[in-house]
């Protein structure tokens, strides 16, 4: 699958995830978003580029846990918490937040 | 994201057979396999071009291998005790999840291919020629089983679909038709050592945070030890306990009993996976590279006993199938059981007096407990028949005053599957998995209303994540499951606390 962008192809899997992580900017997590009805506010890009900046670290999404607490940090006590981040992503912070952020969905029994 | 369009089926006072309703489902099936989720774990690329003989002389092996495979192709005499006990069929109504009619998808190619009867008179008999069609069908209804065995407690002859889906699944991954979710997975066990493929580094982080959030939250230095050579016990759990809620608080639980208990214990970067997604896609060799891992990891880390964590095949693998897969376990200490699980473990404790529980840390909740299905009809826990339903309903009493079970003939080893197990809990498969958690849905939703249940505990990584992905779907909180352990870890009384 593939979707086109500012006169650019980008290559996805069956689910819409980026297939390649180095062609991701800014315009296509907004793209993706906008093709779920999904506003990207000033929240939605602190968790985006959170994840990028960990998987660029450590070659995976971050752990629920690792991410609430990183959230809090950056934008008070009382949103880091999975609460919080299914309202910012209603499908699942872990899979929709990685898919605006060109990250590969998370594998396994999560 | 991901929309499907479905109807979730609504939760009725109890579960009837549904009406019929030919081909509801045969548009379900997961995506398949690419060449790169294939080949690693030993499978063809794509479709091969003599797929057929392929197919027939990887029928033909597995026959031979396993003489229960046989036997439930010859033995079934059609009685129908079978056919209103899958979930996906009273979930859905298509006649094709009736586990005779799953079953029976084989059934008509062994007929024709390894019976005289079907070899000569393929029609007297029901046997057909295998054609596209047929594996067409495979592909989507081998893909409509849990592998859960609840058929098999109802089958007067004991059939175990579950063992004929298995069949199915590695019949089609060896002509290159495998399933992307599970061979994705195992190779991510493979190359990285977990399914989720959370490297060393990641892992290294994660655990660090959990210690600093444990601290802050009970002021006890509970440690999340990595890789510690020396240490008393291996523990292997579910990579989703690192990772994602609720599972984490289980691991949190089961953290917060070591420390407690004063047993050295450490977790391995190498062997981070208790799941064996091999027994899922039916493979014996890729079972068998995953279980091996952990055998490694227990030699290389000099531990005295392995203990696993919440995951209901990962146990089913160990409690049944290590001893030949990957034993013998003789550099272990006898004096304990191999495998061991995480809810033996505890018990053990609690019955000896060295785990103390407060259940007033736990009066804001009302319990059931989830029989999950590899533990309740693919092994045993402790050494009592039946111990996989009390131990895990002791533990839970011990560490929460109110709990009720649900219905009898949804619990124990009548248990329904959480509609996720089994190499499902993909989201190309979300209307099969909301379907078919409908009389797990419905049981629950009975004891809500009769008792005011609020949680609904697990003892599966699979189960707790299906149930916060599809509980929603009929109007209950994601939050409702939680691990057995978090229970127990909420209520445990630590010694700086007296």
């Amino acid at each position: 699958m593939a979707f086109e962008l500012n006169g650019k192809t980008y290559e996805t899997d069956e689910e819409g995830y980026l297939s390649n992580l180095g062609e991701w900017n800014s315009d296509v997590a907004a793209y993706m978003a906008k093709e779920d009805d999904c506003d990207l506010s000033e929240n939605h890009w602190e968790v985006i580029n959170f994840l990028r900046e960990y998987y660029d670290e450590y070659q995976i999404a971050p752990a629920v846990r690792v991410l609430t607490k990183a959230i809090g940090k950056k934008l008070g006590k009382d949103k880091g918490n999975s609460k919080y981040l299914y309202e910012l992503f209603p499908y699942g912070p872990a899979k929709q937040a990685c898919k605006y952020a060109g990250l590969p969905k998370p594998t396994g029994c999560v | 994201m991901a929309k499907v369009e479905f109807e979730t089926p609504e939760l009725k006072p109890w579960v009837d057979a549904p009406k019929v309703a030919p081909g509801a489902m045969a548009h379900s099936k997961p995506f398949v396999a690419k060449p790169e989720h294939q080949q690693p774990l030993g499978f063809p690329g794509e479709l091969v071009e003599n797929w057929k003989d392929v197919a027939l002389e990887k029928m033909g092996d597995l026959l031979g291998r396993y003489r229960s495979l046989q036997v439930f192709m010859d033995a079934c005499v059609k009685c129908g005790a079978c056919t209103d006990k899958c979930h996906y069929y009273l979930g859905t109504g298509d006649p094709k999840n009736m586990p005779v009619a799953r079953q029976d998808l084989m059934r008509k190619i062994y007929r024709r291919y390894f019976t005289p009867a079907g070899k000569w008179f393929p029609k007297l008999v029901g046997a057909v020629d295998l054609t596209e069609e047929v594996i067409n069908d495979w592909y989507s209804y081998y893909h409509q089983c849990s592998e859960c065995r609840r058929c098999s407690v109802y089958c007067p002859y004991g059939i175990d679909t579950a063992e004929i889906t298995m069949a199915g699944r590695e019949i089609l991954a060896s002509i290159g038709v495998g399933q992307k979710y599970s061979n994705e997975i195992i190779g991510k066990v493979h190359t990285i050592g977990n399914n989720l493929g959370l490297p060393e580094p990641a892992l290294a982080d994660t655990l660090e945070g959990l210690e600093e959030e444990v601290e802050e939250d009970i002021g006890v230095s509970v440690k999340f030890p990595l890789d510690q050579q020396g240490a008393d016990v291996l523990l292997v759990t579910p990579s989703a306990d690192f990772f994602a809620e609720p599972h984490v608080d289980g691991l949190i639980g089961y953290a917060k009993v070591f420390h407690q208990a004063g047993i050295s214990w450490t977790l391995s970067s190498y062997a981070s996976e208790a799941a064996n997604f091999g027994i899922f896609i039916g493979n014996y060799e890729n079972m068998q590279k995953v279980a091996q891992r952990i055998r490694q990891a227990a030699l290389d880390l000099g531990v005295k006993r392995i203990i696993v964590g919440e995951c209901g095949h990962a146990w089913r693998v160990a409690y049944s199938f290590w001893n030949t897969l990957i034993g013998p376990f003789d550099f272990l200490d006898p004096s304990y059981p191999v495998p061991q699980h995480i809810c033996e473990f505890t018990h053990d404790l609690l019955q000896r007096g060295a785990l103390k529980l407060d259940p007033e840390a736990n009066d804001d909740k009302v319990v059931t407990f989830h029989d999950s299905c590899n533990v309740s009809r693919g092994s045993r826990l402790g050494s009592a028949p039946g111990g996989q339903f009390t131990i895990p309903r002791d533990l839970i009493q011990a560490a929460c005053r109110h709990f009720v079970d649900m219905a009898p003939d949804t619990i124990h080893e009548h248990t329904f599957c959480c509609g996720g197990g089994g190499g499902l809990l993909t989201d190309d498969l979300l209307e099969l998995r909301v379907k078919g958690a409908m009389p797990r849905a419905q049981a629950l939703q009975q004891v809500i209303e009769s008792h005011g249940v609020t949680h609904m505990a697990a003892i599966c990584a699979i189960c707790k994540s299906q149930f916060s992905k599809v509980l929603p779907q009929y109007g209950m909180g994601m939050d409702m499951i939680i691990s057995v352990h978090q229970l127990v870890g909420d209520a445990l009384i630590f010694d700086t606390e007296q």
